[in-house]
């Protein structure tokens, strides 16, 4: 392992071509949810560093938006964040979520750690999303400032991209 | 092929756009008639509008965030079923000035005060006439970078800094 540091430029985070760290976590205060049942489709990680902060709201609120954009390219959307099942069960009824929020609460972050992900200095998940191709492998990867929600349009395109991909592979000869 | 204006910039052709055609500022607001931040913000795109007269080209595109805001998808419809008659501005005024009260039977009201056919609003709104182009305009808010409401370009660029008329002025005037 290496030593842990707070450095400010992302190095550690996971890029594209890298197989995905698989996990288990909890989605509800019983149940659990592993990023390996999502094979074969698209997956859309989104790390964010709390439940009810402001700028996260907006950002699950405008991906709840967009669960049919979403599905069009039948890619699963989870948030990811530090807080416990019970928080993000009160935060998700709240805001009326209707996708996962995942519990990356014990061992604390060390989902977030495994992806490069991990604010050693806050304690939270960094603000960071992660598309996985249905083979399980990140085909993007993308770190925002912490204040700054960074919107859909990366997700959308790397999505697209992916789409691209792989109807190419899949096209007959 | 016509090329399409870019998503951050007002398209007379298409969007409900206030002011001069011709204005060389453009302002382009991506809002949700539920969301207070947006209700917060419309008295200062007015007094921009004041001020600034002819020099500004404004325009609206829907954004509602249906799940925290259940009303936000009918009012939007009850916008452009207002725009349908030629009186888009007017309703989006009414459900900004009266954004606790969003409710099917208000919107009707709306439109009868507005002067406007009732009956066929109502009836657009209840079978989401417009759902197709409210949700173009999402769409395309999504692509052009929107992350929350109200989301403004101005001249094509997100304006991310504070939204109290100074600044906003300042932003706008800053060529």
């Amino acid at each position: 392992m290496s030593t842990t540091t707070t450095n400010p430029s992302h190095r550690s985070v996971l890029s594209p071509g890298t197989q995905a760290p698989d996990f288990s976590l909890r989605s509800t205060p019983d149940q659990s949810v592993s990023l390996s049942e999502f094979r074969g489709r698209p997956v859309v990680l989104a790390f964010y560093p709390a439940d009810w902060s402001p700028v996260c709201g907006d950002q699950m609120t405008l991906y709840n938006e967009m669960l049919d954009e979403f599905q069009e390219f039948q890619a699963e959307l989870v948030g990811i964040s530090v807080d416990g099942a019970w928080c993000h069960d009160a935060f998700a009824k709240q805001n009326k979520l209707h996708f996962p929020l995942l519990a990356d609460f014990e061992p604390k972050g060390a989902v977030a750690r495994a992806y490069g992900v991990y604010d050693e200095k806050d304690g939270t998940c960094e603000r960071a999303l992660f598309v996985i191709d249905p083979g399980g492998t990140i085909h993007w990867s993308y770190v925002s400032p912490i204040g700054v929600n960074p919107g859909a349009n990366g997700i959308l395109s790397a999505l697209e991209d992916l789409k691209a991909k792989t109807d190419k592979t899949a096209a007959p000869k | 092929m016509n090329a399409r204006i870019p998503l951050t910039l007002p398209d007379p052709e298409r969007d409900h756009v206030s002011g001069a055609a011709n204005g060389s500022i453009k302002l382009l607001e991506y809002g949700d008639y539920e969301c207070p931040f947006c209700a917060d913000a419309q008295p200062i795109v007015k007094e921009i509008q004041r001020r600034l007269g002819d020099d500004l080209l404004f325009a609206f595109r829907h954004f509602p965030l249906a799940n925290i805001h259940p009303h936000s998808e009918h009012a939007a419809e009850a916008a452009e079923a207002a725009g349908a008659q030629a009186n888009f501005w007017g309703m989006h005024d009414l459900l900004f000035e009266n954004q606790s009260a969003l409710e099917d039977e208000d919107l009707a009201a709306y439109a009868g005060e507005l002067g406007l056919d009732a009956t066929r609003l109502t009836r657009e709104v209840a079978s989401t006439a417009y759902a197709r182009r409210i949700r173009e305009d999402f769409r395309d808010g999504v692509r052009a970078g929107v992350n929350g409401t109200p989301t403004l370009f101005i001249n094509g660029e997100r304006y991310d800094g504070a939204r109290d008329l100074k600044h906003l002025l300042n932003a706008l005037t800053a060529m």
